[in-house]
């Protein structure tokens, strides 16, 4: 836990004391520029949380209301895009909605001559609901799963028609919902980077962590990087808190366990509005994959092999990522082993939970961006930044991914010790023994599973990488981004092929181990 | 209101490899309990009748009309479930309310019905509470001041009372064999406890295997020993 807190506040001390190094602070602040990236930060993330989550209701209500082949397909679907990384992402928005993307191209073939642009904020806002539109359903939906059986029994009994149907058993269930899913799309639109940076960027296009970004990349202006980092901290703060408030309880209620026929299910006009949402859903998540695909097919996959960049690309990402992986699941275990000898009491088992939390909010209050600028300010005055890069990159990414890690870990532990602590203690089992005996069978596979998220969230990072990345410490989303930033769109799509391989075949294998346990557990 | 005679004639309902066939007439303003052991069908009977099961064969008559496909709004019957009878989030008029009118477009006719059905069951005071701040007891008794307002003449109740401790369950039963009383209301009460049947049915029906094994006065069968069974699910 000490190591976590040095990291992350020698990272805010550098910023707080290079802030109050700064001769003028005022200037800085009422700098016009500063506050219209603060402004489009927020209108941003504010259009795309309205869209993701508007579209999601309809697209939701169908879901909730229709039975079909494939259901289960479209959910796993909807499960893709916040797993993929998020240049891959881009990438495939890029190839459908971009200039000469398909979604121009048809038009043209029509005779239209949209010529729709995707760079700046139409592309972000596309970006950010093929993210947050699959993921707003998902969340709403497991809402109106609940919804106990004999709710729409009595519906069908006292013989609602659609109207009141929405009115007293839908937007009940939405307005319960809605705050907590838009709250963290919100969140995550705020906080993100790599799509701004592609897609955004320009003058009228930046957030604050593309700004933090350009301003220590480009500009070399350590003080204007600050303020922003500070701004976007102070911002993180107020909306975990206020996301906090937001998230409401679900009570959880008994029913009869089987599925119910709801009673809206005939109408020619509700049949027709929910097939035509999920056929559009459907499309706009499913179209950027396929263009991926499609797009990867073009490229010269033999001779992105073959190039030794990309094979330089795949070491290092590799090695950041065990490094990374590794040093999470320490610090993980540090933690929960500090919470064990901190709770051994029963009376304060809630520390548990909390500490966890909390640990968990303070890597978003505190983003990677974020974190990556206050050491970069720091070590700049000390050493040369780019032969410290991979420890900083490799730290970070290892504190990114404590939140999930800590979320897959946390339980099986609290579990683990429920189970066997009592016997432990009083077989005298301790230390090196109980960890040998008891914890490492017990929590291998838990183990594994973190193990592989971590290493695919450190794959798939451009965030840090982007700021301290060079000629001679280049990870694959760095060579990607470089690829596309010079419009050598078939071999990013290759690397992106490459890297979405790469990642998802970690989750899968990690999956295996998972699967195998249930397997022999049963 | 109309006394309804209730008919079943060689209802079937299949699920999986389990099945149910029904074939018994009903007389007008009977109280009658269902009693069996677990799987027997005594829930499958009532969905069969409120409409939320379709059976795959035979006819259902309710009053001579035939409902066998009629939706469960349009079928003259209320049927109250062992949980989850109210909307969690509407308070308990609105919830009574909504047995009037499912758009709660209520004439103030029928807001003194709602409050009389509210007062009658006893929970005059608690208007405006949620159902999360009424007990279970009362919760159950909202609902069934909704089937008064609804007016039908068929009262199906499955097993309403079960989460309730003795002397609530008792209370319950009274309620409900006093409306019986007043308003003649037919009633099929799907039961765990042959002492509920005892106290206020006048004809219970023993149901075993998917079927109707007997349907007699209920002073009557209880002491029968020639019922496939019975005695052995009241030993139990």
């Amino acid at each position: 836990m000490a190591a976590i807190g040095i990291v992350i506040s020698a990272a805010f001390a550098a910023l707080v004391l290079t802030a109050a190094s700064i001769e003028s602070p005022v200037d800085t602040l009422s700098d016009a520029y500063l506050w219209r990236v603060v402004r489009f930060t927020l209108w941003q993330a504010g259009l795309s949380t309205l869209l993701s989550v508007g579209l999601a209701i309809p697209v939701t209500r169908a879901l909730a209301r229709r039975r079909f082949t494939g259901r289960r397909f479209l959910l796993g679907l909807f499960a893709l895009p916040l797993a993929l990384p998020a240049l891959v992402v881009v990438l495939g928005v890029v190839e459908v909605w971009g200039l000469t993307g398909w979604f121009n191209g048809l038009a043209a073939m029509l005779g239209a001559d949209l010529r729709l642009n995707v760079y700046g904020l139409m592309g972000i806002l596309l970006a950010h609901v093929f993210f947050n539109l699959p993921l707003a359903t998902r969340l709403l939906l497991v809402h109106f799963d609940r919804v106990p059986g004999e709710t729409w029994r009595l519906a069908s009994q006292l013989g609602m028609p659609p109207r009141a149907i929405w009115r007293f058993i839908e937007w009940p269930v939405l307005k319960a919902a809605l705050p907590g899913a838009a709250s963290l799309i919100f969140m995550l639109c705020v906080t993100s980077f790599t799509v701004v940076l592609t897609l955004g960027g320009g003058p009228g296009a930046t957030t604050i962590e593309v700004a933090i970004y350009q301003a220590l990349r480009f500009d070399f202006d350590p003080v204007r990087a600050v303020t922003l980092a500070l701004i976007q901290l102070a911002l993180c703060g107020v909306l975990v808190v206020a996301a906090g408030r937001m998230v409401g309880e679900v009570q959880a209620v008994p029913s009869i366990g089987k599925r119910v026929v709801r009673p809206d299910l005939e109408g020619r006009a509700g049949r027709l509005g929910d097939g035509l949402a999920i056929t559009l859903a459907t499309l706009f998540v499913m179209l950027p994959l396929l263009a991926i695909v499609a797009a990867a097919g073009r490229s010269e996959l033999g001779r992105l092999v073959g190039e030794a960049a990309v094979w330089n690309a795949v070491v290092t990402s590799t090695l950041v990522a065990i490094s990374a992986a590794m040093l999470s699941l320490l610090l993980t275990g540090g933690l929960l082993a500090a919470v064990r000898a901190l709770c051994w009491s029963r009376s304060n088992e809630s520390w548990f939970e909390q500490a966890v939390q909390a640990s968990g909010s303070l890597i978003l209050v505190m983003p990677p961006i974020v974190l990556g600028a206050g050491w970069f300010v720091l070590l700049r005055s000390y050493a040369d930044i780019f032969t410290m890069a991979p420890a900083v990159v490799i730290v970070i990414n290892a504190l990114m991914a404590l939140p999930f890690v800590l979320r897959v870990l946390g339980p099986a532990a609290k579990q683990a010790d429920l189970d066997h602590a009592r016997l432990c203690a009083s077989l005298g089992l301790a230390g090196w023994n109980r960890l040998r005996l008891i914890d490492w069978p017990v929590l291998r596979r838990p183990l594994a599973l973190a193990l592989a998220f971590a290493m695919a969230l450190s794959i798939g990072d451009l965030g840090v990488i982007a700021l301290f990345g060079s000629e001679d410490f280049t990870t694959l989303p760095f060579l990607l981004y470089q690829r596309f930033g010079t419009y050598r769109i078939d071999d990013a799509a290759g690397l992106a092929l490459i890297l979405t391989v790469y990642c998802f075949g970690l989750i899968a294998l990690a999956d295996r181990v998972r699967g195998v346990r249930e397997r022999s557990g049963k | 209101m109309t006394n309804v005679q209730l008919t079943l004639s060689d209802v079937q309902f299949a699920y999986e490899d389990w099945s149910v066939r029904f074939d018994f007439k009903l007389d007008a303003a009977c109280f009658l309990a269902v009693i069996g052991p677990s799987g027997a069908g005594k829930s499958t009977l009532l969905n069969l009748i409120a409409g939320f099961e379709r059976p795959c064969g035979g006819h259902i008559f309710a009053n001579g009309d035939e409902i066998t496909d009629l939706p469960p709004a349009a079928r003259p019957v209320t049927m109250l479930f062992q949980e989850n009878n109210l909307f969690h989030h509407l308070d308990l008029h609105t919830n009574v309310a909504l047995g009037v009118s499912p758009a709660l477009k209520l004439t103030e006719e029928d807001q003194k019905r709602v409050a009389d059905a509210i007062a009658r069951v006893g929970l005059a005071s608690k208007d405006h509470r949620l159902p999360g701040e009424l007990s279970g007891g009362e919760r159950q008794r909202a609902a069934v001041a909704r089937a008064l307002v609804r007016d039908k003449p068929l009262l199906l109740l499955d097993e309403p009372f079960a989460a309730l401790g003795p002397a609530l369950r008792a209370d319950m039963l009274n309620l409900v064999s006093d409306i019986h009383h007043e308003t003649g209301v037919t009633i099929v009460m799907v039961t765990h406890h042959p002492d509920d049947a005892r106290r206020a049915a006048g004809h219970t029906a023993f149901v075993a295997g998917g079927k109707v094994v007997e349907l007699d006065r209920t002073d009557l069968l209880f002491v029968r020993d020639d019922v496939p069974g019975l005695r052995a699910y009241l030993r139990a």
